[in-house]
């Protein structure tokens, strides 16, 4: 019945930089942070825990650049940029 | 790019940027408006409705030429039940000459706005980051981009942007919002055939519908929207950020569990999605607000937390300080005097507006969508107003007397006791009456 987040975000023209805009700043913290919220308020689901590397991806290539998870990560632990002028988001509606 | 001196720098093309600079450019001031997007517009979002007035106060008529969705003639209020609805609403003839607001889409009005400043004479740098702000003896003196040899030196700088406001917090003027102090919202527009849309919505021509939805938030503090555009709707939800972080909910979740309410779903049915989208929504208030200018910069719209959560109103805010931001520079020009002093006079413009006022008005809501009982206001109460309702129109040999004794229990039941019924009442009161 829901759409799945992929194609939700096929919906939006993206232009992807090869460099992320977001950077986890220590992993470290990632590993022992027990909540690991930034797994769920993602509206992009950018982030995931990978237990078997033990390390948060970041799929920033499907960022909508909210900024949420700039403020909500309780260790501020996400290093947030906007992505180089031009690139990222495009909406057609908005 | 270096070479270049401006007047005044503005960083951002949404609302409140394009209506400093056009306001400044048609005064005759050199102006630089930058945007990170595409084009103005490509990055934002909104509900969203656009209001005459404030627009007005830039733009005479501006509705015969700026591209709007429909004219917005019924707002409906729906509090939720897990299968049900009390409503609230207003339709009134009265709104459509002069029209009092617009269904519209960013991507479209913004381009146009930030288009009337360059037609005024402001220079359009889009594509373009602002990385950060240029200073010398504390003052702002320009900004830093990350286009090659890319300083720009102004006498002025307008922060416009937006809700994350990197500049703000670089200038020191505000700090890291709080999750408590934004919303995080997700929204979707999804495509009708016209004629089916003003047939389910009950409209003719132009007329537009805006319906504002609280309860079935996943015991969440938030609201839902669904608005009426030509041959679209705009469909979202917001949710307080320090919310979802505690629910672990994915806020698309909260709007696909809503799309299947009984209510919306026969509203939405056979449409076709898109595009997602997802944006903060300033939540602070009055009190978030920080100071708005200072030596060589000053701050407006949502970079300055001037959004209005009880009446949804934020592009007019911004509009209005950016405005006055325009008013500001341009007396500061005139006299050739931009120091600190000068720029006071926006914050005091701003003081006199309704944007101050009306935030002031509703100081106390900030405190009511974070206190720890926001889920008996957003979830319990909804619920229990339904089944009050139900009950009440429910024929089935139970006394009237009986119903309505059944009715007040249950929503005192909702939360927590009379005392607590009576408290949130005065609390409720005092928090659009701050």
């Amino acid at each position: 019945m829901s759409t799945r987040i992929e194609e939700r975000l096929f919906m939006i023209r993206y232009k992807a930089d090869d460099k992320s805009h977001l950077v986890i700043k220590n992993q470290e913290t990632c590993a022992n942070c027990d909540a690991k919220e930034c797994n769920f308020f993602c509206p992009a689901d950018v982030y995931q825990w990978q237990a078997s590397e033990s390390l948060t991806s970041v799929a920033f290539e499907n960022c909508i650049e909210c900024g949420t998870c700039r403020l909500a990560c309780p260790d501020h632990n996400i290093e947030w940029v906007y992505p180089k002028g031009g690139y990222g988001i495009t909406y057609k509606f908005g | 790019m270096a070479d270049e001196r401006f007047d005044v720098v503005v960083v951002g093309a949404g609302p409140a940027g394009s209506a400093a600079a056009l306001t400044m450019a048609s005064a005759g001031l050199k102006v630089a408006l930058i945007d990170r997007g595409e084009f103005p517009g490509a990055k934002n979002l909104f509900g969203g409705v656009l209001y005459r007035k404030q627009i007005e106060e830039i733009i005479p008529e501006f509705w015969k030429e700026a591209p709007l969705e429909r004219v917005v003639t019924e707002q409906r209020l729906w509090i939720l039940g897990s299968e049900s609805a009390v409503t609230f609403s207003h339709r009134n003839e009265k709104y459509k000459n002069p029209p009092n607001a617009w269904t519209g889409l960013r991507a479209k009005f913004d381009p146009w706005f930030a288009g009337k400043a360059e037609q005024a004479g402001a220079l359009p740098i889009y594509e373009t980051v602002v990385t950060e702000l240029l200073r010398e003896n504390g003052r702002v003196v320009g900004v830093r981009t990350d286009r090659d040899d890319g300083d720009l030196r102004a006498n002025l700088v307008i922060v416009a942007d937006g809700v994350n406001s990197l500049l703000g917090k670089a200038l020191g003027v505000h700090r890291e919002w709080e999750p408590g102090e934004v919303s995080l919202a997700v929204k979707e527009i999804i495509s009708l055939p016209k004629e089916k849309l003003q047939d389910r919505f009950n409209l003719e021509d132009n007329e537009g519908c805006t319906i504002e939805f609280v309860g079935e938030m996943q015991q969440m503090a938030g609201l839902g929207f669904l608005y009426t555009n030509q041959d679209t709707l705009s469909l979202g939800v917001g949710v307080m950020v320090n919310d979802l972080k505690k629910k672990r909910v994915k806020p698309y979740e909260v709007l696909d569990a809503l799309k299947q309410h009984p209510m919306i779903r026969r509203l939405i049915q056979g449409g076709e999605v898109k595009e997602y989208a997802g944006h903060l929504i300033p939540e602070g208030g009055f009190n978030s607000i920080p100071p708005l200018s200072g030596d060589g910069w000053m701050i407006c719209g949502d970079a300055a937390q001037m959004v209005n959560a009880v009446h949804r109103e934020g592009t007019n805010l911004a509009i209005t300080s950016g405005r006055l931001a325009g008013e500001a520079a341009v007396l500061a020009h005139s006299k050739g005097d931009f120091s600190a002093a000068a720029f006071k006079q926006y914050d005091q413009a701003v003081k006199a507006s309704f944007v101050h006022k009306d935030l002031k008005k509703y100081r106390g809501l900030h405190g009511l969508m974070t206190a720890d009982d926001a889920g008996t206001l957003f979830d319990k109460l909804p619920q229990a107003l339904n089944d009050a309702a139900y009950q009440m129109l429910l024929v089935d040999g139970v006394t009237k007397k009986e119903k309505q004794a059944a009715a007040v229990h249950g929503l005192r039941d909702a939360v927590g006791g009379n005392i607590d019924l009576l408290k949130l009442g005065i609390k409720g009161w005092r928090a659009m009456n701050g």
